[in-house]
């Protein structure tokens, strides 16, 4: 579960650079969802413990098991609902960069000098 | 060149803020008390199979509700950037190819039904409102990829949104008078353990947030498409 922390830290990190560096509006929109995608990785390794499994009770996993083998939901829940958000949230980006896009004729960064200071 | 030396400090920055939580990670053998509360209480008291639905509807209902908010808020700024029909045409003259058309009215079906298996089915499987929203809005995206000229019903589309988010609310409200609190499940009988018509209301209230979510990225769809 270290290594998965260490991946998410990475695709953070990877996120970070991509939005720093690039001068396209559409690479820093992609950047923002690998740190997106960081994240969720990240809180989920959070939640895990030992030789955990899924907290969902079936034939493999009785009432009385829960406690001492499910791992904790509530760092999935998160998660779970992060998703979708994050999915509306770069929908929302992209039509602003559409916007921008009619605006200007250009996606580069150094178009848009209005907020520039 | 100041610039990039910016950068570094800053990526530099990043990493020893994050340092102590990797340098000091370790696999927990023991969660934390609420959790534990969580998973020793949330099968009988809930009566949910999977725990972290009973987490997201129940005992963090409120929370999901602001997720669902945001989604609106989201959805709702992209009608209003989108509100004017735009300059540059984007539609292609051409129909899509014969097997697009065809393998689209094979599985349209199929996925709609499987999404809402998955909404339904999200207090004992993984699964829920959220991920079967989002199988039933790649569905229409689909549709749309395949026919290019069909437009969706707004008015169809908007009373469903509306109306599963009214509903969505009516039952946390419900659960204040009938159980004890903003979006208890309580207020229908439990019934057996793992069965489609158990856990209370978490059925029900599932579906709406499948609905609202479902509803609400399909149109974020058709604002796209116009």
């Amino acid at each position: 579960m270290l290594l998965i922390t260490i991946f998410g830290f990475a695709l953070i990190f990877i996120g970070i650079w991509g939005m720093l560096t690039q001068k396209n509006i559409i690479k820093m929109i992609i950047g923002f969802s690998i740190v997106d995608t960081g994240i969720h990785l990240v809180i989920l390794s959070i939640g895990f413990r030992k030789e955990g499994t899924a907290p969902i009770i079936d034939a493999t996993l009785s009432k009385a098991e829960a406690v001492s083998r499910a791992i904790d939901p509530i760092p999935s829940a998160l998660v779970l609902t992060a998703i979708v958000i994050g999915l509306a949230v770069t929908a929302l980006m992209l039509v602003y960069a559409f916007k921008m896009y009619e605006k200007k004729g250009s996606l580069q960064i150094k178009d848009f000098k209005e907020l520039k200071w | 060149m100041v610039r990039k030396i910016f950068l570094f400090i800053i990526l530099i920055l990043f990493l020893y803020m994050i340092f102590p939580l990797i340098s000091e990670f370790k696999i927990l053998s023991q969660i934390p008390d609420l959790a534990k509360y969580y998973l020793e209480k949330g099968p009988d008291e809930l009566g949910s199979a999977n725990l972290v639905t009973s987490v997201i509807v129940s005992y963090r209902g409120l929370d999901t509700l602001g997720e669902v908010t945001v989604l609106f808020i989201a959805t709702a700024g992209i009608g209003f950037l989108l509100r004017k029909k735009s300059r540059i045409s984007l539609t292609p003259n051409r129909k899509a190819s014969e097997i697009l058309r065809t393998g689209s009215a094979f599985l349209l079906p199929i996925i709609f039904l499987y999404g809402i298996f998955i909404f339904t089915h999200g207090h004992l499987t993984p699964g829920g409102g959220f991920q079967g929203g989002v199988i039933i809005a790649s569905g229409i995206l689909l549709l749309m990829l395949a026919e290019i000229s069909w437009k969706m019903n707004y008015l169809i589309l908007h009373w469903v949104e509306s109306l599963s988010g009214f509903f969505y609310v009516i039952i946390g409200l419900l659960g204040i008078f009938l159980a004890a609190g903003f979006l208890d499940n309580r207020l229908l009988p439990l019934g057996d353990f793992g069965r489609l018509f158990s856990a209370g209301a978490i059925p029900f209230i599932y579906s709406f947030v499948g609905l609202k979510v479902g509803s609400e990225l399909v149109g974020i769809l058709t604002k796209l498409q116009r």
